[in-house]
């Protein structure tokens, strides 16, 4: 079956028949990018001008950070998981299928299953997933066995069997290569396996490492030496610079031949995009698409736009990325379709909670030129949220997302947060760290 | 950002020492700049270094380790043992490039 573009629908008026021509926006992905800009755009376009159509191998959506929570039982599956098309306006069409390649010569998508969908705009929202194959020895047979990775469900509630019964021994967790997703995801999962152990009372029986590409516990200076003293104070042995080769029986070994060994080994694998992105010539060697950072507009393209974690730009690929992006995406896409400049720029604008174990959590809040910096959240010199600092009420914050994410941000309504980000309520603190990633 | 003198020329260089003007670099510049990390540079040095300009003005990025690999020629296990321990910064600041960007 052939999607042709341009549906023609009769407009009857009272001396003429007018054929209108409808056009096509086709979304690669309903993940939460996808997803918002397909809510947010739908009530936007004119029916009879704009028609939305939506594609995705799945038929239900995945709350992904709360992913993070499953393997310690904090969650069950069946509260991260809902159906796709509810989450929908009824007006959008969504096709269940995967991706063969795009062409932007002819502006038409391919699907596995032989069918051709043509668009007049296009956006590839079908961001980053965690693949073990790319690394030799981690996807072998003891993949959720003794190597686990929880950045999908499956991988999750494999991790949480796991953790169970383990009675402890050597655990190790580890970044293979940047950019992942959710970039914290793996400290959090340190200081909560830890906060999971000591309420066992088995903490003394498990050595935690935490091994990592960075010089350092996270990508920005000032948040890295206060996470990094944070994973101090629990104990939990930071192995910098550390790039992997290979996974051998119970052993991690890096590139400059430096081993670690492991009895449970919590790997964050290699994230790429799909990989249509690389058959169809548009992205990175990791498959990331690349575009303009403040437009989303593909690499020498007019019609062809990436957002969300599929996009290769320079800030954390997260869910609170993509929120604001597609914020500045729709107003920017409205003036493109009607011939106009695209003004607003993104400026790379993420924050993100971080769960520190005990029922605490920090903020940070940064973008493409500002580091994350302690102070108040979302309203200056009050908060209630604290930046780069352990709260309770950054936890509650954490928790309350799930609701928020599921009843306001997807379904596109406005968050009480700015969209651009503030210095307001930031605070550069007096002496800067030092700065451990020296290039010696 | 801050100006330094490396051989008795001015250079506009960020808190770690990376050139932030790529065209203040020059080959006898990186000579000095690969003594200051304990580097002697060999041909397979300067054949990684010669990508990664080229590569810098064509795509505007300074390339990962990834890239290095996958088009420049050069493995992973290679860039370790070229420019040890952080080979991904070594090579951008010998080159004369800013710090790579994956780190984000």
């Amino acid at each position: 079956m052939t999607l042709s573009t341009g549906g023609l629908r009769a407009v009857a008026s009272r001396k003429v028949k007018i054929e209108v021509i409808i056009k096509r926006l086709l979304i690669l992905g309903a993940g939460t990018a996808g997803t918002m800009i397909a809510n947010k755009l739908f009530p936007r376009l004119p029916v009879d001008e704009w028609k939305i159509v939506l594609v995705d191998p799945s038929e239900t959506h995945l709350y992904q950070p709360g992913l993070l929570f499953l393997p310690f039982g904090r969650y069950e599956a069946a509260d991260l998981v809902k159906p796709t098309k509810p989450l929908l306006p009824t007006g959008v069409e969504l096709v269940t299928g995967e991706v063969e390649k795009v062409d932007v010569g002819s502006s038409s998508v391919q699907l596995v299953n032989g069918e051709t969908i043509t668009y007049d705009q296009l956006v590839i929202a079908t961001g980053t997933h965690p693949r073990p194959d790319m690394t030799p020895g981690m996807g072998g047979p003891q993949m959720g066995v003794s190597v686990h990775e929880f950045y999908t469900l499956d991988g999750a509630l494999a991790l949480r069997r796991t953790l169970e019964t383990w009675t402890g021994g050597k655990l190790v967790v580890h970044i293979t290569e940047l950019p992942i997703k959710c970039p914290v995801a793996p400290l959090e999962f340190a200081f909560l396996a830890d906060d999971h152990f000591r309420r066992l009372g088995m903490r003394e029986r498990v050595e935690l490492t935490f091994a990592t590409p960075l010089s350092g516990a996270f990508t920005k200076p000032i948040a890295s030496d206060m996470l990094g003293g944070m994973l101090e104070e629990r104990q939990i042995h930071v192995e910098p610079d550390f790039f992997i080769e290979r996974v051998d029986d119970g052993v991690i070994v890096s590139y400059d031949d430096r081993s670690i060994p492991f009895d449970l080994l919590v790997s964050v694998p290699l994230n790429m995009g799909a990989d249509f992105v690389g058959r169809s010539g548009l992205g990175d060697e990791l498959n990331h698409v690349k575009v303009d950072p403040g437009t989303f507009l593909a690499a020498g393209s007019h019609n062809v736009f990436a957002l969300g974690d599929a996009a290769a730009l320079p800030i954390s690929k997260a869910g609170s990325v993509a929120h604001f992006a597609v914020d500045v995406f729709v107003e920017n896409f409205l003036d493109h379709i009607a011939g106009k400049a695209m003004e607003r720029r993104f400026d790379g604008h993420a924050n993100c909670f971080v769960e520190s174990g005990a029922h605490k959590a920090l903020l940070i809040d940064f973008n493409y030129d500002t580091e994350p910096l302690p102070g108040t959240y979302p309203i200056p010199g009050f908060g209630p949220l604290s930046l780069l600092k352990e709260t309770r009420l950054n936890h509650l914050g954490k928790l309350a997302f799930r609701p928020i994410y599921w009843h306001m941000l997807l379904p596109g309504r406005r968050l009480p947060v700015p969209i651009a980000m503030s210095m307001a309520g930031k605070k550069m603190p007096l002496r800067q760290p030092e700065r451990e990633d020296s290039i010696l | 950002m801050t100006v330094a003198t490396i051989q008795g020329r001015e250079v506009h260089v960020d808190v770690e020492g990376f050139l932030t003007d790529p065209t203040e670099w020059t080959e006898s510049l990186a000579e000095t700049l690969a003594a200051n990390i304990a580097l002697e540079l060999t041909e397979r040095h300067w054949s990684a270094i010669r990508f990664a300009r080229s590569d810098f003005e064509t795509i505007g990025e300074t390339p990962t380790l990834r890239r290095m690999a996958t088009t420049g020629g050069v493995t992973t296990k290679e860039m370790f043992e070229l420019f040890p321990k952080k080979p991904a910064k070594k090579l951008a600041y010998v080159a004369g490039l800013p710090k790579p960007v994956g780190c984000v």
